[in-house]
């Protein structure tokens, strides 16, 4: 989506030179990028090549070694997840950081549950976290029932617990670090229909996959990581499965 | 079929009746077999139904079972407590030392509680924040906190507790309506423990923790105050314990609470704590004790030596396991 049709002429989301270290491991290595509002970017790359890496960063989880990560045009810091979430931040994982052993309703308010008082004491609001999961469950056209242990659940159900947590808040950009990788084709779809609504609505949101035709499905704009390297930033329309293939393994250098 | 309403969304779930979701917990085996244990012992032997032996069990019980509300806390959040044997003791060193100089029960009480607290919290930051395994952690609290009660005491007997001396003894040893002070009290911290583990963030986010560790980190759940206080906790409930068991005996040594440790997490095992986190409940921890102590208490009415107690309790630890892997395995 262009970005001029926001009325806005700013990034909801731009990296400067963004570069993370584990140790000896260069994860990323100067990464730039900038995001439009409601944009749908596709990021690519082989197993290792930062891309987790680069949305954890983002999402607040551990801080960049150099470089600055600017929101709506201001520069932010950002300490823990939390702060991140607070500056419209959401993001699906790719383990889903889901916990087994609660229910689906916990899951999705998981880390902010609501609560209402009784007396002096702030008790969970398991009732309003029910209902208000089932509706989001309901927007994903998702079976997911709240109160189901996820123990017991798909991959698909279990995906969808993961993304109603994004809708929780007014995000401007959700990271998804590989959404449709291990659900069935037609949750595939499902997922890629609710990122277009996400997009729709002027959210912009992160796609990470390894699967090609996903991506052109729903990306306005491809970029690729290889070794810890930016080596494209393309607009999905100018550019084609195998050109990405290409930069993805290295036969192709540079875009 | 016709679309269910968003209610009938909400409410369903994949328990079918309430029978059916009854006999599907450990816990309800566990109560049975207790229950079945006391018809048996009634039977059997004379002396297990009498008032006398009916006050031991159920005063002995409930310092197991206080405990062990604070360990289910401590292993539900995915870790162990090893510690509470020995905090238990510094606790009733403390307001033993400070009563028996003269000073108030209510002086004393803070005291020892506050040092219960501050075991809690060297164990809970240890492990926190310098991230070192809760075994190792405990373990070494085990030898410390014990070693320390024998230094404040200077290791001897202490039978005389000050002013306040009777109401120390009222406390611990009277009963109130012939219930056994320690019962009353144990009652009431398992339904405030429920309480907290079901309606509290505190409880979600401990459960969280020993689900998926990970993802407590991700979702932004402030996991090391998180366990600090779960440790506290565990440690505040061996020092109530500690207060009211000098009551009960009227007299404290440092062998007090030894060994304790295992009896403890055989009782919250027992009653549904999963060793590997995440699960566990405060009624599971009461009835667990229940079960061990009723276990315990039929050894010595049935004339088996009192040296086997050791293994029923290890086997039941080892027993408890088994099972849960085993269930583990077939869903
Ligand atoms: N916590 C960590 N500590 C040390 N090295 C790490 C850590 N996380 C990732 N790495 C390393 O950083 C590099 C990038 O990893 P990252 O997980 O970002 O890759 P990815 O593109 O998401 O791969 P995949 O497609 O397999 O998910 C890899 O070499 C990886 O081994
Ligand atoms: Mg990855």
């Amino acid at each position: 989506m262009d970005q001029q049709i926001w009325g806005v002429f700013m990034n909801v989301l731009e990296l400067k030179n963004i570069s993370k270290r584990y140790g000896a491991i260069q994860a990323l290595d100067s990464v730039s990028l900038a995001i439009a509002p409601g944009e749908v970017v596709g990021l690519m790359g082989d197993n290792g090549a930062g891309k987790s890496t680069l949305v954890k960063v983002i999402a607040g989880n551990f801080a960049p070694t150099s470089g600055d990560i600017l929101i709506s045009d201001k520069k932010v810091a950002f300490n823990k997840p939390l702060d991140a979430q607070k500056a419209g931040i959401e993001v699906v994982y790719q383990d889903l950081a889901i916990c087994n052993n609660l229910s689906a309703a916990s899951n999705v308010f998981l880390g902010r549950e609501p609560t209402r008082r009784i007396g002096p004491i702030k008790v969970v609001d398991y009732a309003f976290m029910r209902s208000k999961s089932a509706e989001l469950f309901a927007r994903l056209k998702s079976e997911t029932r709240p109160r189901d242990l996820v123990h017991k659940m798909s991959g698909g159900q279990r995906q969808a617990v993961a993304i109603a947590r994004t809708l929780l808040s007014d995000a401007k950009i959700v990271l998804m670090d590989e959404p449709t990788a291990a659900i069935s084709v037609r949750q595939v779809a499902e997922v890629l229909n609710l990122i277009r609504q996400l997009s729709d609505q002027g959210i912009a949101v992160v796609l990470i996959s390894h699967r090609m035709p996903d991506v052109f499905e729903v990306a306005d704009k491809v970029v690729v990581l290889r070794r810890g390297e930016l080596v494209a930033d393309k607009k999905a329309s100018q550019s084609s499965p195998e050109e990405i293939t290409g930069l993805i393994t290295g036969a192709i250098e540079h875009a | 079929m016709a679309t269910p309403t968003l209610a009938e969304v909400i409410n369903r779930s994949q328990h079918h009746g309430l029978i059916a979701r009854i006999t599907s917990q450990q816990i309800f085996w566990v109560f049975m077999a207790a229950v079945f244990a006391c018809l048996a012992l009634t039977i059997l032997t004379d002396s297990f139904a009498t008032e006398r032996n009916l006050f031991n069990v159920t005063r002995n019980f409930a310092f197991v079972g206080i405990i062990a509300l604070g360990m289910t806390a401590v292993i539900a959040s995915g870790g162990i407590d090893l510690s509470v044997g020995s905090t238990l003791v510094i606790s009733a060193m403390t307001v033993s030392v400070i009563m028996s100089a003269g000073m108030p029960f209510w002086l004393g009480c803070i005291a020892a509680l506050g040092i219960s607290l501050l075991v809690g919290a060297v164990n809970g930051v240890l492990i926190a924040y310098a991230k070192m395994p809760p075994f190792v952690v405990t373990l070494g609290m085990l030898s410390v906190a014990r070693s320390l009660a024998m230094v404040l005491s200077d290791n001897k007997m202490i039978y005389e507790f000050g002013p306040d001396h009777d109401f120390l003894l009222w406390l611990g040893g009277g009963s109130t309506l012939g219930l056994p002070h320690p019962l009353i009290i144990m009652v009431i911290l398992a339904c405030l423990t429920a309480f907290a583990f079901r309606h509290l963030r505190w409880g979600q986010h401990l459960f969280a923790i020993g689900g998926n560790e990970n993802a407590a980190v991700l979702t932004g759940i402030p996991v090391a105050r998180i366990k600090v206080s779960v440790y506290m906790f565990s440690a505040l409930m061996a020092g109530i314990t500690g207060v009211l068991e000098v009551g009960w005996l009227g007299g404290v040594t440092t062998n007090l609470g030894q060994a304790m440790e295992l009896t403890v997490i055989a009782a919250a095992v027992i009653g549904g704590a999963n060793l590997a986190g995440g699960g566990g409940t405060a009624f599971g921890a009461v009835v667990g004790a229940l079960l061990i102590e009723v276990i315990r208490n039929s050894l010595i009415l049935l004339g088996i030596s009192t040296f086997w107690q050791g293994t029923f309790v290890g086997s039941f630890i080892v027993i408890a396991v088994a099972f849960d892997r085993f269930r583990q395995r077939k869903s």
